[in-house]
């Protein structure tokens, strides 16, 4: 039997990166309302905002770990499984994954340790600072890796060097690079889609909570905390969705069309439901608004929209899959907003705790995000086949030449067994996480006051906060101080 | 050897990091092999959690590492690693494993779910160091790579004796290394079952570092060719046979801290002189000279290493920094409380 490396890298590509996907949203998400409750115990000395964040920082630490033990596979697979690939792309490519390793990862780690175990050891502005800097972070992992991603759907800022296999990419300029067409607009996208992903997993556990009568009172203040952020970030997701739309538009029209299944170029319906038939090169059973994305993406209903019919045959993205996955996003983006909306509807008729319907809908929720994340990048990373890099490198050339489909498959095989049993075991602990529940905020300890280093190391991350080069200098003199002083 | 050259410089920052790894995570994975000589579910949740806060930490330096290296030698990252294939999955795997070990092995209070666990975290903290020094042996042996950088054969041509015997030194290292940071960081009648390790832990490194200093002048013959090239290198040598020289002085006269920092010294020259047996290349193709991939033309373009280097000089203070700080914050003797797993 023969095995196809191509097909079974990009096999192994989407089970390691979906997976993987699943833990670094949640991990934003939740550290942007840990910040949240945190800073709300540290304005008011109320104890239920930290028995919140004790609890959920329990939850994170797991997530987070998992979330790392998958990504180290993500950081070396480019080099095992697409060779040619890292060739072309490592002066760009590289460069972003190398910058986020030294800006973000090592920040992450290093303030993980004192927010997951430093709840003894320092003082609670040092810690909040901790989680402060953990939540930052992540969000720089984001941008790097997704300016990463987005330069190999907008190129820009390179010129091409040597011939056929020895072809590479190399940066003329950083910070087109950087800024290249899609980076900003996809990175608003990725980060609000965490938020929310954050913001549903607190309400799911917490109205789980307030329906069975348990820890309500923390309970219902980390459920206000969420809702209010969930829906912020579930409108500011539409309108972030909306211009990037237009900017597929422009930059990947082909990626529109399959988004759309618009076969032949022409002015486009919005289709709200609906099939794609490759064969009859229509969508059947379709809703739709006409002349809806024109309108969108021009502002004129009768505007042309450039269909797949445009493009060569070897050039053309498949049609169903981004449809499907594009369309799942945007119903769930606005079952997003209409559920929040409601959820702050009764909040502020105060009977959103007298609602035992609503409170479920909001432990089910929790499935929608991750839904919705997982299926968007389905949507632009299917939406740019064929190519890896957008004209310029194609998946199907990319690949390890030496690399053998057995060997591929036995990877496969490896780590799919690993992430079932990973997923079990993450479910199985998250399940005793929240059986236990949060501390009785009452039986809580007080916190460490030390007059020590970690005092002076807040006060010097304070100054550093408005003058960013003061850290490594301040805090070196300070290590130095408190040695000295030992 | 020119820093100013960026080429140099890359290669010089890449082996700081290998180097850091090789220090930092090398005792927490020394530790997870020592792991299941500790008996009692309280002395092991002591060991685990004298690694606890440090270990996620350590291995950044390996994924910093190995970012660095695909931004610097893009060509060296994509031919090593797609040769490396499948001992590269099951260090990958192995890493996944040791990570759920430690993350889940104290969640649940049962004696048959710990003991499962303390044996993956064991099993797979062997494997990653084993695979570390098989894959270093095979760097300085060569492999037989292509004209394009692509492995020609299979991984059979990678199981030979020499990687394997630098893979038993990376063991012994590790567990001495991480021997010497537990006795540090324990207490009581488990200090003193730490304290017992010692010794035979030195010994066997000793044979071993013996046996493969050895069996690299006699089958890596490039191994010291450096040497004439920059004779400051000796320095290094003293300094390599004073740490190893110091691990046992300091262990007779009780001085635990100054054990510990000796054999941080001897884990920086051992990569220090795998550096030296590689330097300038990248990679050795056992085939042909001219396919060996070396500093410069496995590189990144000079305006994207320059580029790096902005990036590295920048973020490398803040680094050090948080290490400082997280290192500090958890000083003295591991307790176990509410966080602890």
């Amino acid at each position: 039997m023969d095995l196809d490396p191509v097909a079974l890298s990009r096999a192994q590509f989407a089970l390691t990166v979906m997976f993987h996907y699943l833990f670094p949203p949640l991990s934003i998400g939740l550290g942007a309302l840990m910040v949240l409750l945190e800073g709300a115990y540290l304005r008011t000395k109320d104890r239920r905002y930290e028995a919140a964040v004790r609890f959920f920082t329990k939850i994170f630490a797991v997530n987070f770990a998992v979330g790392v033990a998958s990504g180290i596979v993500m950081e070396f697979q480019f080099g095992t499984n697409w060779a040619t690939y890292s060739r072309f792309v490592g002066d760009v490519f590289g460069s972003a994954l190398a910058a986020e390793g030294i800006f973000a990862f090592f920040l992450e780690s290093g303030f993980l340790a004192i927010l997951v175990f430093g709840w003894n050891r320092v003082g609670p502005k040092m810690h909040f600072f901790s989680t402060l800097m953990v939540f930052l972070g992540s969000c720089f992992s984001a941008v790097w890796i997704v300016i990463a991603n987005s330069w190999q759907h907008t190129p820009t800022g390179f010129h091409l060097v040597g011939e056929g296999a020895e072809m590479r990419a190399e940066i003329t300029d950083f910070w087109a690079m950087v800024f290249n067409p899609s980076a900003m607009h996809r990175l608003n996208h990725v980060l609000f889609g965490s938020f929310i992903q954050g913001a549903f997993f607190v309400m799911s556990i917490s109205a789980f909570y307030v329906l069975k009568k348990r820890h309500l009172e923390v309970a219902k203040r980390s459920f206000t905390f969420a809702l209010v952020f969930g829906a912020i970030s579930s409108i500011a997701i539409l309108i972030s969705g909306h211009s990037q739309a237009n900017a597929v538009a422009v930059n990947q029209p082909a990626k529109l069309a399959a988004f759309e299944g618009h076969y032949e170029t022409g002015p486009a319906d919005m289709i709200l439901f609906g099939w794609p038939n490759d064969e009859t090169r229509q969508v059947d059973y379709a809703i739709a608004v006409p002349g809806m994305l024109s309108f969108l993406v021009h502002g004129d209903p009768e505007a042309p929209i450039r269909g797949l019919d445009e493009f060569p045959e070897d050039e053309r993205p498949p049609v169903a899959v981004p449809f499907v996955t594009y369309h799942l996003m945007a119903m769930l983006g606005t079952f997003f907003i209409g559920i929040t909306l409601i959820g702050l509807l009764q909040l502020w008729r105060g009977k959103l705790w007298d609602q035992p319907w609503l409170l479920r809908i909001f432990v089910l929720s929790v499935v929608g995000p991750y839904l919705a994340n997982q299926a968007g990048w389905v949507a632009a990373e299917v939406g740019r086949q064929p190519w890896v890099v957008y004209g310029l490198l194609k998946t199907s050339d990319a690949v390890s030449p030496s690399v053998k489909g057995g060997e591929v498959l036995t990877s496969i095989v490896l780590f799919g067994l690993a992430y079932l049993a990973l997923f079990a075991l993450w479910i199985y602990v998250l399940n005793e996480k929240i059986q236990h529940g949060p501390e009785d905020p009452e039986s809580l300890g007080d916190p460490p006051s030390r007059g020590s280093f970690v005092d002076a190391a807040v006060a010097a991350g304070d100054r550093a906060l408005t003058d960013a080069d003061a850290i490594p200098v301040a805090s070196t003199s300070t290590i130095a101080r408190a040695s000295g002083g030992e | 050897m020119d820093l100013t050259d960026l080429h140099v410089f890359w290669y010089v920052l890449l082996g700081v990091l290998v180097t850091g790894y090789a220090i930092l995570d090398g005792f927490d994975l020394g530790v997870g092999i020592l792991h299941p000589l500790v008996k009692g579910d309280r002395e092991r949740r002591l060991v685990l959690n004298s690694i606890g806060p440090l270990w996620d930490g350590n291995e950044v330096w390996l994924v910093t590492f190995g970012g660095a290296l695909f931004a610097a030698f893009p060509k060296a990252y994509a031919s090593l690693f797609s040769a490396f294939y499948l001992p590269f999955m099951f260090l990958l795997f192995a890493l996944i494993g040791r990570a759920i070990s430690i993350e889940f092995r104290s969640k649940v209070k049962s004696a048959s779910w710990r003991t499962y666990w303390d044996h993956s975290f064991a099993f797979s903290s062997l494997v990653v160091v084993l695979l570390f020094g098989v894959a270093a042996g095979n760097l300085m042996q060569g492999i037989p790579l292509d004209a394009q950088g692509n492995l020609v054969g299979d991984v059979r041509d990678l199981l030979r004796p020499y990687p394997f015997a630098v893979g038993a030194l990376a063991v012994v290292t590790a567990a001495l290394h991480g021997a010497l940071y537990l006795h540090l960081k324990t207490e009581g009648e488990l200090q003193a079952r730490i304290a017992r390790l010692r010794w035979p832990l030195f010994f066997a490194f000793l044979v071993v570092y013996v046996g493969v200093t050895i069996a690299t002048l006699v089958l890596v013959p490039h191994a010291t060719r450096n040497f004439d090239r920059f004779p400051i290198a000796w320095v290094v040598v003293v300094l390599n046979g004073l740490a190893v020289a110091n691990v046992p002085r300091a262990i007779h006269h009780g001085k635990p801290g100054q054990a510990f920092a000796s054999s941080c010294g001897l884990v920086a020259a051992l990569v220090f002189l795998f550096g030296m047996a590689m330097f300038p290349k990248l990679a050795i193709s056992s085939l042909h000279p001219a396919h060996d991939l070396d500093a410069w033309n496995a590189a990144s373009s000079e305006s994207t290493l320059g580029l790096m280097r902005w990036i590295a000089f920048l973020g490398m203070p803040f680094v050090i920094t948080y290490t400082a700080i997280v290192y500090w914050v958890f000083r003295g003797k591991t307790k176990l409380d509410d966080f602890s797993y």
